[in-house]
């Protein structure tokens, strides 16, 4: 049967140049970068080689990155990591209420702690505004954390504009920037930001395997202890054949990422288009304006979307809606929530389409009749196609 | 005639072996099968563990055993408005409700086989103890071979509208076969223990479940004659001809729960088994269902079950079809009659159709006390 992936948000396959320095790592060497000896040495150069590709693509120096198995344990370490070394100085934190859950579940854990979580609201649009993070500020807020592209909807949050707000206040400032690693030139200058997490398998690298960034300045508490590896931040030894996928994968966004850009924007056009064509009734989830073309968050009114997601994959179209709970049922999304309170038909009616370098013009067609096909058998009222 | 491959079944898996050889028969047949797990109850306990996970887990090993689709469906809310309101509102009544057969009508044979259609679905096929066989040209549910497992009792509800669309491949098995078809394939729910009693109360304590929904209220045990036996811990645990947990001691023959009287909150205990007081020759039934064409002018000579696994006995439906009701009388006395359990009635092998036991009679009086 033919299958279409449309759910590079949630992973990406590994890019074929990304596979072949792999294969190459595994013959490579297998030295311990932390042994005195040549083994050693030879697996070091490779690292910190490594180090200096990830630093210098968000514009960082190479003592600011720190390895981790990925953006969730980057994001634990920024939070519990700050929130430890700074309660001295006050217990307020302020994220928003569409952060992905690995910023979400440890601000809950903070806050069993006895830390106060502000968790902003966002607009219609999925956007949190610069004057909420402002009005929220208190002299004994530590740190500030909110994501630069939403997952779940593709929508840019103004994160230069807040981190310019912060750059007065003592706050500390993390992004989660996992979505928007592989869309947009991050540079944490502009941002001002102090600490950011990304991770590989979002950009065709490998999973298991992310950094945190972290400006000099910055103090975290320590959160796994062990070897002191990467400057004491992160203990265990490092993923070698994961640092090297990854860096490869980074190599290859840096050359390709205009590329891979517009790409995704004549396949969202193509996407509404197809939609359009058949008469299908829809609503973006979001704005056209400071949207990701790579995500395309959708709502078909009439529709229930555990029925509209099952006959998708049945039909071989993979997507995503909400986020997939431990039975296998589905939540309502928190980040629809957010956008259109609790009651709205969008919360149950949406799915996210997101794209990639190896979608195509056939697979964007194949995914829309077959969309067409299923809403017309769902609700054949509906759909004048 | 559509071949196997081209007819799509989903298959109603819950993680146990019956609905994991369910799906293994069919793939064997060559369908088009599809999984689906349903999520009807949100058990998450104090610790955060729902055993619902540790089934849906069961289902994919299986599923991925099989090479099958695997997806779940929630029903939380739809269970809860249809079936756990019925089955707190006839515990406030005084009554013991069957869940099962109210889960059946309104889950798994409407809202489920909905999904299912939804999902381009020919058939809609589940785990149970039934067998659906065309006879003169017409649908029609017939037992289970294996008459110790036999659920037709729970399915006496469901239309008989939707029957050529339901497939039941366990009816024509042995529960014990089953079991070993499971072994034979290394299923990874083979050795998995059977659920017992009601599914959302699982493993605990029936008395603790119901009192986090319903204020228990304690009161007085007494005999028909009015003699006090002690105290009872509110009506709804106690069910007619039941002999556990009375606690009352002393010479002579057990003691039984014969009766209750709800708006005096007491609750009627006899002595012995065969009690008198336990003992109708009819009932009334409401909420009549009938699975196959049937002649309701005329009285039907049939047996009937009054509870689960119990041996038919034969009996005389009387029905009203104007008031949706029947009286249902008895070739001989029954015992211990229980209001808002089901009465389902047979012709040999064929399920013919059930109602709800309303109330019970003796020599055209009504027990009011058996509710």
């Amino acid at each position: 049967m033919k299958r279409v992936y449309l759910d590079y948000a949630a992973t990406t396959p590994l890019h074929p140049e990304v596979k072949q320095e792999m294969m190459e790592a595994l013959d490579g060497t297998y030295g311990n970068p932390s042994s005195i000896h040549s083994f050693g040495r030879e697996s070091r150069k490779l690292l910190d080689d490594a180090r200096s590709i990830a630093a210098r693509s968000i514009g960082a120096d190479f003592s600011s990155i720190i390895f981790t198995s990925g953006a969730t344990e980057a994001n634990n370490l920024a939070i519990f990591g700050v929130a430890r070394a700074y309660a001295h100085r006050g217990k307020h934190i302020i994220t928003t209420q569409i952060e992905h859950h690995a910023v979400l579940h440890p601000m809950e854990e903070l806050q069993k702690e006895g830390f106060e979580v502000t968790f902003l609201p966002v607009d219609e649009s999925g956007i949190v505004s610069v004057e909420a993070v402002e009005e929220a500020l208190r002299p004994d807020t530590i740190f500030v954390s909110i994501m630069r592209v939403n997952n779940e909807t593709g929508m840019r949050q103004p994160i230069e504009a807040i981190g310019e707000r912060l750059k007065e206040h003592q706050a500390i400032f993390h992004t989660d920037a996992v979505q928007a690693y592989g869309l947009e030139k991050l540079d944490v200058t502009s941002f001002n930001v102090d600490l950011l997490s990304v991770s590989s398998h979002k950009i065709y690298g490998p999973k298991g395997i992310g950094f945190l960034y972290r400006n000099d300045d910055v103090h975290l508490a320590q959160q796994i202890f062990g070897g002191e590896q990467e400057r004491k931040w992160r203990s265990g030894t490092e993923n070698m054949l994961g640092i090297r996928g990854f860096t490869k994968a980074i190599e290859l966004l840096e050359k390709e990422q205009n590329e891979r850009l517009m790409h995704y924007e004549k396949l969202s056009k193509q996407f509404f288009k197809g939609l359009n064509d058949f008469s299908i009734d829809y609503h973006l989830n979001g704005t056209r304006e400071e949207h990701m073309p790579n995500i395309l968050n959708i709502s078909f009114p009439g529709v229930e979307v555990e029925m509209f997601l099952t006959n998708l994959d049945l039909e071989g179209i993979a997507v995503s809606s909400g986020s997939a709970c431990t039975a296998g049922s589905i939540d309502p999304s928190h980040v629809l929530k957010a956008m259109y309170g609790e009651e709205n038909d969008r919360l149950y009616n949406s799915i996210r389409f997101s794209f990639g370098i190896e979608t195509s013009d056939e697979d964007i067609q194949f995914c829309v009749e077959k969309i067409s096909k299923i809403l017309n058998r769902l609700i054949p009222s509906n759909t004048r196609g | 005639m559509k071949k196997p491959e081209d007819t799509r079944v989903v298959v109603g898996m819950s993680g146990g072996v019956d609905s994991s050889v369910t799906a293994l028969l069919l793939k064997q047949q060559g369908y088009d099968v599809v999984g689906i797990f349903m999520k009807n109850w949100d058990d998450t306990d104090e610790f955060g563990v729902c055993t619902a996970t540790e089934d849906y887990e069961d289902v994919a090993r299986v599923a991925n055993q099989l090479d099958i689709p695997y997806y779940s469906v929630n029903f939380e809310k739809q269970y809860w408005d249809k079936v756990f309101t019925y089955f707190l509102d006839e515990y406030k009544a005084g009554r013991t409700p069957n869940p099962d057969v109210m889960c059946n009508k309104e889950i798994k044979f409407k809202a489920f086989l909905d999904h299912a259609m939804g999902l381009g679905a020919d058939y809609l096929a589940t785990g149970h103890y039934a067998r659906v066989n065309e006879i003169d040209g017409q649908a029609q549910m017939l037992r289970g071979v294996d008459s110790n497992k036999d659920q037709t009792y729970f399915l006496n509800q469901i239309p008989k509208e939707i029957l050529p669309r339901l497939m039941f491949p366990l009816g024509e098995l042995d529960k014990s076969e089953v079991r070993e078809i499971a072994k034979k394939h290394d299923l990874a729910t083979a050795t998995k223990k059977d659920s017992t009693g009601i599914c959302f109360i699982g493993e605990r304590n029936f008395k603790e479940f119901l009192s986090e929904y319903l204020p228990a209220k304690p009161g007085e045990m007494q005999t028909l004659d009015g003699e006090v036996k002690g105290k009872h811990d509110g009506l709804m645990y106690y069910t007619i001809g039941q002999r556990q947990g009375l606690g009352i001691g002393g010479a002579g023959d057990p003691w039984f729960v014969i009766g209750k009287n709800l708006e005096e909150n007491i609750l009627y205990v006899g002595q012995s088994f065969d009690n008198e007081a336990l003992y109708s020759d009819s009932l009334e039934a409401v909420h009549l269902n009938w699975l196959t064409d049937i002649d309701l002018s005329e009285p039907i000579e049939c047996t009937a079950k009054f509870r689960y696994r119990q041996e038919d006995y034969a009996v005389r439906v009387i029905v009203d079809s104007d008031k949706d009701q029947a009286n249902v009388i008895f070739k001989e006395p029954q015992r211990a009659i229980t209001p808002g359990q089901a009465v389902v009635f047979y012709d040999g092998d064929r399920c013919l159709g059930g109602g709800t036991i309303d109330r019970a009679f003796k020599d055209g009086k009504q027990l009011t006390y058996l509710a």
